[in-house]
């Protein structure tokens, strides 16, 4: 039984490593060393606010509407189609 | 099995198109056309165009509506039907496609941070700041994280529009787009990193 040893990530490694993180796909021991890297660096802190922030944004985008025309096109097509 | 609220939606909704329920349609074409459309203009030249493939799309999810077996969500049934038509379309077209083999980022190099950015111990030497809520609800924000999303190259773009734009899973991602795990997280990470940093030049603007 050994406590899970960290190492020493350098702020350069740990932008690197922001999405494997983010998506779960990192092994225990990065994760604690990622972990204990950002609870003593607010500048780390701060640009994985930012990619949070960036994520979140992207998830207010929405996209344009269809244009009357096409999406009455697409209802006409519906009561055209052939059902058995 | 517990099924979700949306998997619940996406049953009804199911049921009353095979019924030929004229209005269950219109709500599934408000629901997801303008995203279809969207992604199909990552494929295709024109917004026209764009339109024939999401046309075919529905017309497609008509004729399989009967095997559709709600295995996956009927989002990214949808969008992987549509991302194999506009894909066909785009290739007649003669376009360079996200995920052909000619479509290489072009930037397997770069790093998600400028190297100038740290110091030699790979420390920070100019950080990012905090980032200031308000100026977040600023459309100004959106903007600028659309541009800067318009402006990937085609694999980052169709990655990051599926993940964060459109809220899907990364297993999902891969099975609309037909990506490994692995490359479909590269692709995220450079498209992320590039985001970000159009958002905190925009943040750095007094």
């Amino acid at each position: 039984m050994s406590a899970t040893a960290t190492r020493d990530l350098p702020c350069q490694e740990i932008v690197e490593l922001v999405t494997d993180y983010l998506e779960g796909a990192m092994d225990a021991p990065l994760r604690a060393s990622f972990e204990a890297h950002l609870a003593g660096c607010p500048h780390c802190t701060h640009y994985l606010e930012q990619i949070g922030a960036a994520i979140r944004i992207a998830g207010t985008i929405r996209a344009e509407n269809l244009s009357p025309e096409f999406r009455t096109g697409l209802l006409e097509a519906f009561r055209e189609f052939p059902r058995g | 099995m517990t099924v979700s609220p949306a998997q619940d939606e996406d049953a009804l909704l199911l049921r009353a198109l095979r019924a030929g329920d004229e209005r269950a349609f219109a709500a599934l074409v408000d629901m997801y056309g303008p995203s279809l459309l969207r992604l199909a203009q990552l494929y295709v030249s024109s917004r026209a165009v764009a339109e024939e493939v999401v046309q075919e799309t529905w017309l497609a999810v008509l004729t399989g509506i009967e095997r559709f077996e709600g295995r996956s969500s009927l989002k990214t049934w949808l969008f992987r039907i549509l991302t194999n038509k506009a894909k066909t379309r785009g290739q007649r077209e003669g376009r360079i496609l996200p995920f052909s083999s000619l479509a290489a980022d072009g930037d397997e190099d770069q790093t998600a941070v400028a190297v100038e950015r740290f110091a030699r111990g790979g420390a920070w030497a100019t950080p990012p700041r905090g980032v200031p809520e308000e100026r977040l609800l600023a459309g100004e924000a959106r903007a600028r994280v659309e541009e800067a999303i318009a402006a990937l190259p085609p694999n980052q773009r169709a990655v990051i529009t599926l993940r964060d734009v459109e809220g899907l899973s990364a297993d999902e991602a891969c099975n609309v787009l037909g990506l490994s795990e692995t490359n479909q997280r590269v692709l995220l990470h450079r498209a992320r990193a590039k985001v970000r940093a159009a958002l905190e030049r925009y943040l750095e603007e007094a």
